[in-house]
């Protein structure tokens, strides 16, 4: 951003003060992740870095704490990453479909109590987690459903679903509903028009709503706090337990590897909302 | 002319009006038939839920149900004086059928709720009871100990005959109903849940205001900024937004600790010794770093999708007509930010009010808010009915900002990414 030639000189001052403050705040914001990184090839058991790592000493780095978390044989990770998937996995099916399905409904103009029920769909993204996880484990409790892997999943389909009906609503908000017509007009039933022209028009919004409930779901701790028993135990579960009892490198292998996980939904998410942009019409 | 006739007809020869009302209806139910299935599934498993945690809140039938006869019995007692054999001996059947099913402890716990002193005397009434002789009830029970023969006790216990009770809403509150039937405050230095509701407030403002800080500033930057810059600084906004907040928790656990990186680093030039580094971790300096930077996007996204809709050409038109760039900022540009000020700061603050994990890990003891609280009567007093009120407390607060967002902003406006 460049000032141009006639800016006073406290102006320029106060524009390198601003751009600076903006540095800060945009390292603050990053830095932090960027620390997990280098720290988890620590060759030794401290969560800081050792001389040898400051002098970039290669006998410093090792992969020690990531084959602990593969191969080590007390490490639950394993078994709290299948778990996580596979919740994670049909939370985000499920959502999906309640989801997109309910947007569809409520971009209908002919919707009745609009706000109210759009209020209560989005209810759980807005309600405290915790009190969220008391009532969903009363729920669950009295359902029976305590412990089980259906049970969390239920809980993160709750969870999730206001994403994608947020994301949904939205993509459809710009969808021009004379192709709908434009096919029913040609003989296609509902469905079919729903498969062959809306679906594919709002996929973006679709997957995108779909990425959020997926890392809602992966990332998801106080909920299945109350519910989890030990056979359910996911990725997050074993951070916060490892978190709160000790601090292990291993656990920063792991976070080294959500990071990445992230990023890669981060640029997937992205994409598509550019390409849904695009599709929408909407050009910047 | 009739009105017949002005009446225009669809080629059935039904009224237009009524066909199209009736098509207007079937639409309508088209649409809520989309809906009713995720409606359903949420009013089933989210919104009766919480319904059930009010009712668990105010439920106290578990000492009416224990001591059905007493409370009859006691209906007609005025509560002036000791109350007469009749209540006594309904007491003493309603005890004695307790003992029998082994509950008897959960009525001490119960009363001891309502007044102190009730272990010890129906532990001690439980082993007396045994030689009880038939008849004359009064004499006896009052002999086992003498805060039997305490009238005060006796209030205590028809103090619980409601089925229902607002206890755990005063507790929450640190309050609770005295002898005469007043609400009174509990001793100043017991006053605990009133700490960390005022905690839990001043942390989510004070975060709230560290992020609107911080996030203004990037924001305008990424919204002034050309593309490609803007998009490549996004995501320095997208990345921490997708990551784990366990992950992003951990970082800040080792960037704080005692022999951390920060502290590391004020050691390095000179601001603290080395022998003195201060706690950065486990009080509520870690909450509140650790909470603004996890928050901080929830605020920037907002202000950015409002900022990037404010034509530049404005903030030149301000300066064109004698402003300075203050003047033209505080005039023109601020003015047109506020929906998104309004958008940002209210997010940010229902979050934080309602935050567990993070104060949790780095807030230590004087960190810790509401609810942490609710998850420890959750978990290791299994006080449920207690944790129910408090989350409903806090509930009512997050529903009120929740209203007030739908008004400013709507709801349907939120953005995501």
């Amino acid at each position: 951003m460049a000032l141009p030639k006639y800016t006073e000189p406290h102006y320029r001052i106060w524009h390198y003060i601003y751009l600076t403050i903006c540095g800060a705040v945009f390292f603050f914001l990053i830095a932090p992740l960027f620390v997990i990184f280098p720290l988890s090839f620590n060759a030794e058991e401290f969560l800081s870095f050792s001389d040898g790592m400051k002098r970039l000493d290669p006998d410093a780095f090792s992969l020690r704490w990531y084959k602990d978390m593969i191969y080590g044989t007390k490490n639950p990770w394993g078994l709290a990453a299948k778990n996580s998937f596979i919740i994670a996995i049909f939370a985000t099916i499920g959502s999906v479909i309640l989801g997109t399905v309910a947007a569809l409904g409520l971009s209908s103009r002919h919707m009745p109590y609009k706000g109210l029920i759009m209020a209560v769909l989005i209810s759980p993204m807005i309600v405290p987690l915790i009190i969220s996880g008391v009532a969903i484990f009363f729920f669950m409790a009295k359902a029976g459903l305590a412990a089980t892997h259906t049970g969390i999943v239920l809980a993160h389909i709750i969870l999730g679903t206001p994403f994608v009906v947020i994301t949904v609503t939205a993509t459809l908000s710009g969808f021009d509903h004379s192709v709908t017509r434009a096919a029913a007009s040609l003989g296609s039933d509902p469905v079919n028009t729903f498969m062959k022209i809306t679906l594919p028009l709002i996929l973006p919004g679709v997957i995108s709503g779909g990425l959020f409930a997926f890392v809602t779901s992966f990332d998801e701790v106080v909920v299945v706090l109350f519910l989890a028993g030990l056979e359910n135990t996911t990725i997050p579960i074993q951070m916060w337990t490892g978190l709160r009892e000790q601090l292990s490198p291993t656990i920063l292998a792991v976070a080294t590897c959500l990071i990445i996980l992230s990023t890669l939904i981060l640029v997937t998410a992205e994409l598509l909302r550019r390409r849904s942009e695009r599709l929408r019409g909407i050009n910047r | 002319m009739s009105s017949e006739t002005k009446q225009i007809l669809t080629t059935d020869g039904i009224p237009l009006e009524v066909s199209l009302k009736k098509a207007e209806r079937k639409n309508k139910i088209k649409a809520f038939l989309l809906v009713a299935p995720l409606l359903l599934f949420l009013i089933i498993t989210y919104v009766f839920p919480i319904g059930d945690m009010l009712f668990r809140s105010v439920d106290d039938k578990m000492v009416t149900q224990m001591l059905p006869k007493t409370f009859k019995a006691m209906e007609t007692w005025d509560g002036q004086e000791l109350p007469d054999e009749e209540v006594f001996a309904a007491f003493h059947e309603d005890f004695i059928k307790l003992v029998e099913d082994k509950r008897e402890g959960k009525l001490s716990t119960q009363l001891n709720y309502t007044k102190n002193g009730f272990k010890s005397i129906i532990k001690k009434l439980r082993r007396k009871s045994k030689s009880f002789e038939e008849g004359n009830y009064k004499e006896q029970i009052m002999s086992v100990h003498k805060r039997w023969a305490n009238v005060e006790y006796w209030r205590a216990i028809k103090r619980r005959a409601p089925e229902f009770t607002s206890q755990k809403y005063l507790k929450g509150m640190d309050m609770y109903v005295n002898e005469e039937g007043k609400i009174v405050s509990v001793e100043e230095d017991r006053r605990i849940h009133r700490v960390l509701w005022l905690r839990t407030l001043e942390i989510a403002f004070f975060v709230t205001v560290f992020c609107f800080l911080m996030a203004y500033p990037i924001a305008h930057l990424l919204a002034t900024l050309p593309m490609k810059y803007s998009n490549l600084l996004m995501i320095c906004v997208l990345l921490p937004f997708w990551t784990s907040l366990l992950v992003r928790t951990a970082s800040w656990m080792i960037l704080l600790q005692q022999q951390g990186i920060v502290n590391d680093f004020f050691v390095g030039i000179g601001l603290v010794a080395d022998d003195n580094r201060p706690e950065m971790m486990y009080n509520k300096t870690g909450s509140y770093v650790a909470m603004t930077q996890i928050l901080l996007p929830f605020m920037v996204l907002p202000l950015y999708s409002v900022m990037k809709t404010i034509s530049p050409s404005l903030m030149r038109a301000g300066k064109s007509l004698g402003g300075t760039p203050f003047v033209a900022f505080w005039k023109v540009y601020f003015p047109l930010t506020i929906p998104g000020i309004g958008a940002g700061c209210l997010l940010v603050f229902i979050l934080a009010i309602g935050y567990y994990i993070t104060p949790a890990l780095v807030g230590g003891a004087s960190g810790t808010l509401i609810s942490n609280q609710i998850a420890f009567h959750m978990k290791s007093t299994l006080d449920w009915s207690f944790a129910s009120a408090m989350g409903l407390m806090l509930l009512s607060g997050v529903l009120v900002i929740y209203w007030l967002y739908n008004k400013l902003v709507g709801i349907d406006n939120i953005k995501l990414g």
